[in-house]
């Protein structure tokens, strides 16, 4: 690696956000033959869209942010196909037509399965995950002969597939094993919120509410379901959006040391030399201080990508991303986040200050510490923050002082939308006088 | 419930505006009692249907069922109105007596039965004009309001759709006919403040002029007011806020592509291919208007030396001195970093320069260029301002989407998109690495940009042809886009990697 004179064969499996992103980084830099597999799709899409294409605001093509033409274009070769498996022995990719792919550098880019159930009743037709471009052609497939659905899971894409299958006007059943809506992540009063919000669309939101089995009708199709609460609800089509797990079952027996996920160091490097792993499917054998081992998620992976890019051009470069942030669509409130919010904060070590908006769904919290009173992190829900601002308040330490003085710039509201700038700041004033009085 | 109520407000819509056609056969003798009724079946259908779609949802912008709908993605309905409408153009255009207008004595038809309108605004008989005007502001104000209720969780779209919905009703349709009324011999000029040269490419044409210099003070007023506008208040207003101030605040074709053509703005097409038409046709058309005024003007100083102020000889080189200072600013700019567009405006203006040379070294009094001194203006008038802007611009809607004139046809769009790029304090910003490149913003973008090309990138959107229209920002499910106005420096943030890698910090 490093000698940019003699050209390598790097070969990507996988072309979501991470694999892609590592392959037109390379491509800028370097001269390298490059070749994308993927089985799901010839061109890279954007897995998050599909939600829009089923609710109709997009069709599929509209997902593929690059025109067809692009990968030849920049000489980036694509193959359909599906890779039964590696040979690292051999450096050598077997694919299902029994043809073989070699490599000088491997990039396992091949991203997450949606996560199965064990309960009765699972197996049958119409119930499914969402996660794939054919779990979107197999979902709508079944619409048109579905009147009730149900949901289980009450995370991310969960609320997603409630959101879709009620813009279809389908009736939807949400169970969600929590006491409240994604409040792993989310703060009590936020979660609440998004509960109220999702019931407010007609939904029947189902909080404590597992999934104990499911019933088929002749043709073996799921007809009601059984809930952990001895309900019987009527439903011919299930969703299943209990999480997902690094896509590696084709690794098993390579020789690739893995744990959940493929395990990397902070380089992305697995225990092969020369093959690297990226994105959903990676897993840090050695997390980042506040950081998950495997973060499934759309801006890690992009950053991935382009960190193994950088190394794979010739200049070795950790895995180092900036202050974590992440967003998502609850219906018709947006969030943001930046930086690090518990749900249910240890008063000693992180100390909140919440504002929400008397009648709007709209929310800000910030967390700090109580020593140095240094800003640590943020959620927004129905405001748009400044991911530049944020980034450096949390880059380097910045007192929550300094970010609330701040704060009227750093929103991304359009224009003419109503800041609460004032409000929130007479609030830190308050929060800090009772604060001054406890310590 | 909800469906019956969609069903029978379409059919109550629809009746009126069968009721209102059927005026091209029947002579109604109660024209004022018809009249109302059809616009009265027209709103009440429009207000339910709104009501049924937008009043029992929460607030946020759902475009869903947009690629489901035959209307909004050219399926057989969509066919059928654009066919309806694209007739309709060609009617007005080239052949009114279908409508009933009789340019020789009273007008019959579906023309007549807007007279009890047109005379109570401009105590004169309608004209097929008069129908177009009236038929053009009523679809911009019933789909404002529904445009409003679609949008109201964002108060940029409010205000945007309060104002383009004003300058319609008032600038382009109220005011004027008023003035037409309390004016009555004056002769005819364009009494729309808001419509300047280009965009009214017959502004300084020779019949126009002559009849604003011979029009008294109201004539003398607009002349000096359209000069102003062309080469005082647009440049400011653009370089402060960009061209949205015109294109989708102000300007009548903006206002109804954006209310009534809002189902459609997904069609245009985002090919790469396309841009680069697009570019090629706006500065063919910016070439052609002002090769068309400047012989216009050329011809009118030749022909009318006592009404004017300069001879045509100082006339052409104080347009060679404009041409050469603008190119010598431009190749300053051109250091920017804007190579490829200050490269097309720059042959533009050098095509500009050399043309109006021409003008002055082969042409004689009657005769501009070999050719005859009405060709250009007539040629302009038929090929731009009829064909492009009515029929591609409005009847092909369902099929090329919205902005069709506004992106590939329009010259006013080609001087302010021009100037966007080159000088103006107006960028749609990219919120750091938080894009997922759905692509909902490109889709939706009415002119074809592909948003999502920079905003994966982290790169701020500075493009000539972006008329602000703030539904990128809207329909975007991460808060990535946000039009805004701010210094010059590093409007165009050519990033390498979106906010959210350290690695460069720590290497």
């Amino acid at each position: 690696m490093g000698n940019e004179f003699t050209n390598k064969a790097i070969v990507i499996l996988g072309n979501g956000i991470s694999g892609i992103t590592a392959a037109r980084h390379l491509r800028k830099n370097t001269t390298h033959s490059i070749t994308v597999i993927s089985e799901e799709n010839p061109f890279f899409f954007s897995r998050t869209a599909l939600m829009y294409v089923f609710m109709g605001h997009l069709k599929f093509e509209h997902t593929q942010p690059y025109e067809n033409d692009f990968w030849e274009k920049n000489k980036i070769d694509l193959i359909q196909k599906r890779v039964l498996r590696l040979d690292a022995q051999n450096k050598v990719l077997v694919l299902d037509d029994e043809t073989s792919l070699a490599y000088d550098f491997l990039v396992l880019a091949c991203g997450s399965k949606p996560n199965q159930l064990n309960c009765p009743g699972a197996t049958l037709k119409a119930v499914q995950g969402f996660y794939h471009k054919k779990d979107l052609d197999r979902l709508e497939a079944w619409s048109e002969s579905m009147e009730t659905a149900t949901v289980v899971g009450g995370g991310l894409i969960g609320i997603e597939l409630v959101e879709m299958l009620h813009s279809r006007g389908k009736k939807v059943h949400f169970l969600v094993r929590e006491s409240s809506f994604w409040n792993t992540v989310l703060p009590a009063e936020e979660s609440e919120l998004i509960n109220r919000h999702i019931r407010a669309h007609g939904i029947d939101l189902q909080l404590n509410t597992k999934l104990r089995s499911l019933e088929g009708d002749s043709d073996g199709r799921v007809s009601k379901i059984h809930t952990s609460k001895n309900q019987t609800l009527p439903s011919q089509w299930v969703g299943l959006a209990v999480g997902v797990s690094p896509n590696i079952d084709f690794l098993k027996g390579s020789g690739l040391n893995l744990g959940k996920g493929i395990l990397v160091n902070r380089y992305l490097e697995t225990s092969q030399a020369d093959i690297f792993a990226i994105g959903d499917c990676a897993e840090q054998q050695d997390p980042l201080p506040d950081r998950q081992s495997i973060e499934a998620v759309w801006y890690t992976g992009r950053i991935m990508g382009e960190t193994l890019a950088q190394t794979l051009a010739g200049k070795k470069t950790a895995y180092h991303p900036g202050p974590w942030f992440n967003s998502a669509k609850f219906f018709d409130i947006e969030y943001q986040t930046y930086g690090k919010v518990s749900p249910t904060p240890d008063p000693k070590k992180e100390i909140q200050l919440y504002w929400q908006h008397p009648k709007k769904n709209k929310t800000l919290r910030f967390s700090f510490d109580p020593e140095k009173r240094n800003f640590s992190g943020v959620i927004g829900l129905g405001i748009r923050l400044r991911h530049e601002y944020f980034n450096q308040w949390l880059s380097k330490e910045t007192s929550l002082d300094e970010v609330i003085k701040n704060l009227e710039q750093s929103f991304f509201d359009p224009e003419f939308s109503t800041h609460y700038a004032m409000e929130i700041q007479s609030l830190w004033e308050l929060k800090k006088s009772t604060l001054s009085l406890n310590f | 419930m909800n469906l019956i109520k969609k069903q029978s407000s379409v059919g109550m819509g629809l009746l009126g505006l069968i009721l209102l056609s059927s005026a091209l056969f029947i002579p109604y003798e109660n024209k004022t009692l018809w009249l109302s009724v059809s616009f009265l079946l027209m709103t009440l259908g429009g207000l339910v249907y709104f009501q049924a779609v937008y009043g029992n949802t929460l607030a946020g912008v759902k475009n869903d069922g947009v690629w489901f709908n035959a209307l909004s993605s050219r399926g057989v309905s969509g066919w059928l109105l654009g066919m309806g409408l694209t007739a309709f153009y060609i009617a007005i255009y080239w052949y009114p007596e279908v409508l009933g207008f009789n340019s020789e004595g009273k007008s019959s038809g579906l023309v007549s039965l807007f007279d009890p309108l047109s005379y109570a605004l401009n105590g004169k008989a309608a004209t097929q004009w008069f129908l177009y005007g009236t038929l053009y502001t009523f679809a911009i104000v019933l789909f404002g309001i529904k445009f409003i209720w679609k949008y109201r969780s964002n108060r940029y779209q409010l205000f945007r759709t309060l104002s383009v919905v004003f300058f319609q009703l008032c600038f382009a349709f109220l005011i004027p006919e008023l003035l037409a009324k309390l004016n009555p011999d004056t002769p005819y000029f364009a009494k729309d403040l808001k419509n300047m040269w280009p965009l009214n490419y017959y502004f300084l044409d020779e019949w126009h002029l002559t009849n604003l210099i011979t029009g008294g003070n109201l004539g003398l007023f607009f002349l000096f007011f359209g000069l102003a506008m062309i080469f005082v208040v647009s440049p400011i207003l653009t370089y402060f806020y960009g061209k949205r101030w015109y294109c989708s605040w102000v300007c009548g074709c903006g206002g109804l592509a954006e209310t009534a053509g809002d189902p459609f703005r997904q069609l245009s097409s985002k090919k790469i291919s396309v841009w680069k038409l697009e570019r090629w046709m706006i500065h063919a058309v910016l070439v052609f208007v002002s090769v068309t005024t400047i012989a216009a003007l050329w011809s009118f100083l030749s022909q009318n030396p006592e009404m004017s102020w300069i001879s045509r000889e100082s006339f052409i080189g104080g347009v060679v001195l404009f041409i050469i200072i603008l190119m010598a600013v431009l190749f300053f700019w051109d250091r920017n970093g804007l190579e490829k567009d200050a490269k097309y405006t720059l042959i533009s203006l050098g095509s500009i320069l050399v043309l109006s040379i021409s003008i002055q070294a082969f042409s004689q009094q009657n005769n501009i260029l070999f050719l005859n001194s009405y060709s250009f203006q007539k040629w302009y008038g038929f090929g731009i301002g009829a064909a492009f802007s009515g029929v591609l611009g409005v009847g092909f809607y369902p099929f090329l989407g919205s902005r069709v004139w506004c992106r590939f046809g329009c010259p006013m769009a080609a001087i302010l998109g021009l100037q966007q790029r080159l000088f103006s304090r107006f960028r749609i910003s990219t919120n750091g690495g938080q894009c997922i490149s759905c692509g909902n913003c490109s889709a939706y973008c009415e002119m074809g940009i592909d948003v999502r090309a920079y905003a994966q990138r982290g790169e701020n959107i500075v493009r000539s042809s972006c008329v602000g229209c703030g539904i990128c920002s809207a329909v975007c499910p991460r808060g990535v886009l946000k039009l805004e106005n701010d210094k010059l420096e590093n409007r165009i943030n050519r990033t390498v990697y979106p906010l959210g890698n350290a690695m460069e910090v720590k290497s």
